[in-house]
C-alpha cells in the first residue's frame, strides 16, 4: 500500500543489517548518545515488551526495573544511533504486547525460557533469571 | 533555473507531493519529509522587459497530457516551443533580469542542489461547509451559564445603524461559516532535506500544502533565510 517513492526514500534510511529480535526478549540496547562534543555508548537492557510499525516507522519498547521503578525506552528499529543490539535471552510468550508487565511486579514478571539464542556475539553470562524485576 | 536580479541562479519547479515519511540525518535525528516529485518542467515561454510582455519571466510547463485532451491553443502553445505533447499545468515565475534560459529548455530537480530552504504553493485540502470555529479560529460561547443550542456560534455580526458606513448591513467580509479549504495556500521557508534526482524527488522537511498528488510549486525561498542561516 505504501507508495513506491516513499519506500525508495526510505529504503536509503534503513539498516543495513537489520536487528532480529523477539517481543518478550531480554535485550542489551546499545545506544550512541552526543555529550558536548564527546560521543559514547550507553547501555540499556530489558524486555522489549512492544514492537509496532512498518519499515521507517518500527520502533521497539525496552521495559526495566530501575530502583524498583519501571522504566520503558522506545527505540526507533532503523535509528543508527543504536550501535548494536545484544540477545541476552528469550522467552517464550503468547502476547505480541507483554504491557500486562506493567501491573505486575517482583516474581511475577518473570517469562518462560524461550528457544536458546545461538549468535556469536553473546555474552558468555548464563544467568537467564536475570530478570532485572526479579532480582529487586 | 535563471539568472535573477543578484546574478544568482533563482530555482523554480512544479511537482505532485507524494507524501509524508521520515528520514535520518547525519546524527541520527528523525526529520519528518514531505516527498515531492517535481519535474521535469518545460519552459515553454519565456518573457522579457524589452520585449512586448514588458517584464522577466518565465513560464513553466508540466505534465503531458495527449493532443486530443488538451485544447488547441494549449497544444499550439506548446509546439512553438518544439515541444511534442501539450502541458497541463503551467506557471509563470517573475524574474528581477532577463532570464538567460531559452524557451523549450528542461528544468529538472538538479536546479535545487544548492537550496536550503525553499517555499512551496499548493492547494490546500477541502474541508467543506465549516463554522466559524474552525474556519476563523473564533472562541465561540460559553458551555453553560445559560448558554442554549449556542455553542458553536459566532454570536453578534454587526449592529444595527452605523456599523462604520453598513448601517443596517452586514460588513463586506465579516468573517462567517462557509466553505473552508481548496484555496492557493503558501508555506514558506521550509528546509530541503534531500535532492533525488534519479527519482526526480525533493524532499521537503516538515508538511507542505494539500492532498497527496496535488500539484504543489516549489521555488527557492524569497525571504532572506538562506543568508540569514549562512551568517550564522
Amino acid at each position: 500500500m505504501r507508495n513506491s517513492l516513499i519506500s525508495q526514500v526510505e529504503s536509503k534510511h534503513l539498516r543495513a543489517n537489520p536487528i532480529s529480535f523477539e517481543v518478550g526478549d531480554l535485550v542489551d540496547v546499545h545506544c550512541r548518545i552526543v555529550e558536548g562534543d564527546k560521543e559514547r555508548v550507553q547501555v540499556f537492557s530489558g524486555t522489549v515488551i512492544s514492537r509496532k510499525g512498518v519499515g521507517i516507522n518500527a520502533s521497539f519498547t525496552v521495559r526495566r526495573i530501575v530502583n524498583n521503578e519501571g522504566v520503558e525506552r522506545i527505540f526507533p528499529t532503523n535509528s543508527p544511533k543504536i550501535e548494536k543490539l545484544e540477545l541476552r535471552r528469550s522467552s517464550k510468550v503468547r502476547r505480541a504486547k507483554l504491557y500486562y508487565l506493567r501491573d505486575l511486579t517482583g516474581k511475577a514478571t518473570r517469562l518462560k525460557e524461550g528457544a536458546p539464542i545461538v549468535p556469536s556475539d553473546a555474552p558468555a553470562t548464563d544467568t537467564p533469571a536475570a530478570d532485572v524485576a526479579a532480582a529487586s | 533555473m535563471s539568472d535573477n536580479g543578484n546574478g544568482s541562479l533563482f530555482a523554480a519547479i512544479l511537482g505532485r507531493k507524494v507524501g509524508m515519511t521520515r528520514v535520518y540525518d547525519a546524527v541520527g535525528t528523525i526529520i519528518p519529509v514531505t516527498v515531492v516529485q517535481a519535474g521535469p518542467c518545460v519552459v515553454t515561454q519565456v518573457k522579457t522587459e524589452d520585449g512586448k510582455d514588458g517584464y522577466n519571466a518565465i513560464q513553466l510547463g508540466f505534465h503531458d497530457v495527449k493532443e486530443r485532451r488538451s485544447t488547441k491553443p494549449i497544444v499550439g502553445h506548446c509546439k512553438k516551443t518544439g515541444q511534442t505533447s501539450p502541458k497541463r499545468y503551467f506557471r509563470e515565475v517573475r524574474l528581477a533580469a532577463k532570464p538567460s534560459i531559452t524557451a523549450g529548455s528542461t528544468i529538472d530537480v538538479s536546479s535545487f542542489d544548492s537550496i536550503k530552504w525553499v517555499d512551496v504553493v499548493g492547494t490546500s485540502k477541502g474541508k467543506g461547509f465549516q463554522g466559524v470555529m474552525k474556519r476563523w479560529n473564533f472562541g465561540g460561547q460559553p458551555g453553560s451559564h445559560g448558554t442554549e443550542r449556542k455553542h458553536r456560534s459566532p454570536g453578534s455580526i454587526g449592529g444595527g445603524q452605523g456599523t462604520r458606513g453598513h448601517g443596517r448591513a452586514i460588513k463586506k467580509g465579516k468573517k462567517m461559516a462557509g466553505h473552508m479549504g481548496v484555496e492557493q495556500c503558501t508555506t514558506r521557508n521550509l528546509a530541503l532535506v534531500g535532492v533525488d534526482k534519479e527519482n526526480n524527488l525533493l524532499l521537503i522537511k516538515g508538511t507542505v500544502p494539500g492532498a497527496n498528488g496535488g500539484v504543489v510549486f516549489v521555488r527557492q525561498a524569497k525571504t532572506a533565510r538562506d543568508t540569514a542561516q549562512a551568517a550564522k
